[in-house]
């Protein structure tokens, strides 16, 4: 009875930790986004960011896209040829780079890219008290480091995305047309009678601008929150990871489920 | 780095971002940037509007010359009601045209294709297509022929 | 010189999870003086420095540094007290993706409006009172640990504090470095006038530096007065801290068990 009591107790305790730590994390956003920095401090910092967290991310993309439009062509062209509508390629892949893979795959690759990077490094800042000195200079550390690094996430997600489907596109054309000689014409003409851009390419873009700021709260929050320790340092960086992954794939069911579905 | 170059490459990353969805805009989904072509109105009633959707095209001899707005149901005759927008620099739709609903290949998307009559008379705008022909319904026409009915 | 103290804790009580690290603790930090806290490691002397930071909020008592009560400042009000405070953390915590002359000249930029050449100006002369002026162009992770330490202390003299505290800035460090530290820190206090907290457990180089000290063990003050009164305090725990005598009031064996029960040895085992 005792023993049951314990783990009950535990159990919840758990959980209250679970709720606890959302709170601390919204709490953070909010303070880390509050306050409007000066356009003369803040742009430089934003632009720095930028530039380690999205150019660089851009290779993986670009290579990522690619393989995985030319893919699409492969097993696309295999299926539809079965029915004799090998046409209808550039539609399907276009579709589905554009509404799907484009978006989620483009933040997975964040989460591993530019995420747990973000989360190491923010993690050693406070484990050297590089944030704790920042603090007592007088320096608020979420405006400071924290601000500029959430912003830049939010910014590159889309773009990475948006060149993520259109590298895909063209490699899914370089071997459905190319190699598998799949009439030009008819590859875009398909593509274009059925993809719309309210629907579909607008979605998609909502969809890379949610998951960019999951990922990006996920991977800064976990670094800020991390116990400043090597093994802490490297739990959170795990945590990143598997929570961003998890929180895209699931976010994406339901946004699948509110924009495309019929209700 | 200096903050220069880094202002370029990061410019330079924006811009693609941007190229990108251009690109997904004008190639992929076929938003032309010019503004909408001015239209007209033109109606056609169907026995049966089949798998027809709004924003579905209307061509003439393969070519496209306009869409489809709106379906609806009359509720007088119980037809399918079609509202088409032509494009404006199409005028001269003779006017004993008839409207009919065509499936692209096998099983793509169904279209109208207007066939042309010999009227020197044209349709304007807000006239109704004299005669149609309802979409091709494949069970349909293979039940018939199975159960030796013909229409 | 004004005589009040500059900063005052008065029956300070902090906890964190079920361990009680303060309980009650009063304590006067004379302005313009050389105030050592030391104690064995693990009893709380950097957490003391945070409470006075205004880092963490103790559960009762009153904080006063400059005649503001810093656990009920606002936000704003915190950020520009600390801005006349200085910090010298025991790791340096110098910004690794800046330079030195950048790391020195960081609080400058971000609380001043000064032209570049001044700063450089500023920077140059703060790190000359270090001895690392040649040093400007290094980044952090070329610098020994000796002189990340003095970087990080022209950096928090940057803006001409009030006030400067330092966490165990003796810690792990050569002789010379030690020496050099020593140096500093007393010059800084007397060139200056700047009140100085020095946190530490090294206790010759403590004592000769400091006009003050005070011992801290188990949460408590359990001794308190300029260097001489110390050595002569009637405390026995004072007395084992200072002579580092490894057996005496403070137990060489954590709290255990009997020995016996642990070895099978106890009556109840033997039949």
């Amino acid at each position: 009875m005792n023993w049951l009591a314990e783990r009950l107790a535990a159990f919840g305790r758990s959980g209250l930790d679970v709720i606890a730590s959302l709170g601390r994390s919204g709490r953070f956003l909010a303070g880390a986004l509050g306050g409007v920095p000066k356009p003369s401090v803040g742009f430089p910092l934003l632009l720095k960011q930028l530039y380690s967290v999205g150019v660089l991310s851009l290779a993986i993309i670009v290579v990522s896209g690619l393989f995985i439009g030319m893919v699409l062509g492969l097993q696309g062209y295999t299926i539809l040829s079965d029915y004799g509508s090998e046409a209808a390629i550039g539609q399907m892949i276009a579709l589905t780079l554009v509404r799907e893979l484009g978006p989620v795959v483009t933040a997975l690759l964040f989460a591993g890219r530019a995420g747990s990077a973000l989360t190491a490094e923010i993690g050693l800042m406070k484990t050297t008290e590089q944030l704790s000195s920042m603090e007592m200079m007088g320096v608020d550390p979420l405006r400071r480091v924290i601000a500029p690094r959430l912003w830049a996430g939010f910014i590159s997600v889309p773009i990475l995305a948006a060149v993520f489907s259109v590298v895909g596109i063209w490699g899914g054309m370089l071997v459905g047309v190319e190699w598998l000689g799949v009439f030009e014409g008819s590859f875009w003409g398909n593509m274009q009678s059925s993809v719309s851009f309210a629907s579909d390419v607008m979605n998609g873009v909502i969809k890379s601008i949610v998951f960019g700021f999951v990922c990006t709260w996920i991977a800064v929050y976990q670094g800020y929150d991390c116990v400043p320790t090597s093994a802490g340092i490297s739990s959170a960086t795990t945590k990143t990871v598997v929570y961003s992954s998890l929180a895209v794939l699931g976010l994406d069911f339901v946004l699948t489920a509110v924009m495309f579905g019929d209700f | 780095m200096a903050q220069r170059t880094t202002e370029v490459i990061v410019g330079l990353f924006m811009i693609a971002g941007i190229a990108a969805l251009m690109f997904l805009a004008l190639q992929v989904s076929g938003l032309t940037p010019k503004a909408p072509e001015s239209s007209y109105t033109l109606y056609a009633n169907f026995n049966d509007a089949g798998g027809l959707t709004p924003r579905a095209k209307v061509s003439m001899a393969g070519v496209t010359v306009g869409k489809i707005r709106e379906i609806s149901l009359n509720r007088e005759t119980y037809q399918a009601r079609v509202v088409i927008d032509v494009n404006a620099s199409v005028d001269n739709i003779p006017a004993d045209s008839s409207a009919v609903i065509r499936t692209s290949g096998l099983l793509g998307e169904q279209y109208i294709d207007i066939s042309v009559g010999g009227d020197m008379e044209s349709l304007k705008d807000g006239d109704t297509f004299y005669s149609t022909q309802s979409a091709m319904n494949l069970e349909r026409l293979i039940s018939n022929f199975a159960s030796g009915q013909s229409q | 010189m004004d005589a009040s103290p500059y900063i005052e804790l008065r029956d300070v009580v902090f906890t964190r999870g079920n361990r009680r690290i303060f309980d009650g603790v009063s304590l006067d930090i004379p302005r313009g003086r050389i105030t050592a806290i030391m104690g064995p490691s693990g009893t709380g002397k950097t957490t003391l420095l945070r409470l006075i930071g205004g880092q963490l909020k103790p559960d009762s008592g009153t904080i006063t540094v400059a005649g503001e009560n810093v656990p009920q400042l606002r936000r704003k009000a915190l950020y520009r007290l600390r801005e006349k405070m200085g910090m010298l953390f025991q790791s340096g915590a110098l910004f690794t993706d800046l330079s030195v002359f950048e790391n020195v000249a960081f609080p400058l930029r971000v609380h001043t409006a000064l032209p570049e050449d001044m700063i450089r100006d500023i920077v140059l002369m703060k790190l000359e009172a270090v001895g690392l002026r040649g040093a400007r162009d290094l980044m952090p992770a070329e610098l020994s640990g000796g002189m990340t330490r003095r970087v990080a202390l022209a950096r928090s003299i940057a803006l001409d504090p009030e006030l400067i505290m330092y966490d165990e800035p003796f810690a792990g460090q050569d002789p010379i470095a030690m020496g050099v530290l020593v140096k500093l820190i007393r010059d800084l206090n007397s060139s200056m006038g700047l009140t100085s907290v020095l946190v530490s457990h090294d206790v010759p180089e403590s004592l000769s530096i400091c006009h003050y000290a005070c011992i801290v063990a188990d949460g408590q003050i359990i001794g308190d007065g300029t260097p001489e009164e110390l050595r002569a305090h009637p405390s026995d725990r004072v007395q084992q801290f200072l002579r580092g005598h490894p057996d005496g009031p403070v137990p060489f064996h954590y709290p255990a068990a009997e020995a016996g029960q642990d070895w099978g040895l106890s009556g109840r085992e033997r039949r």
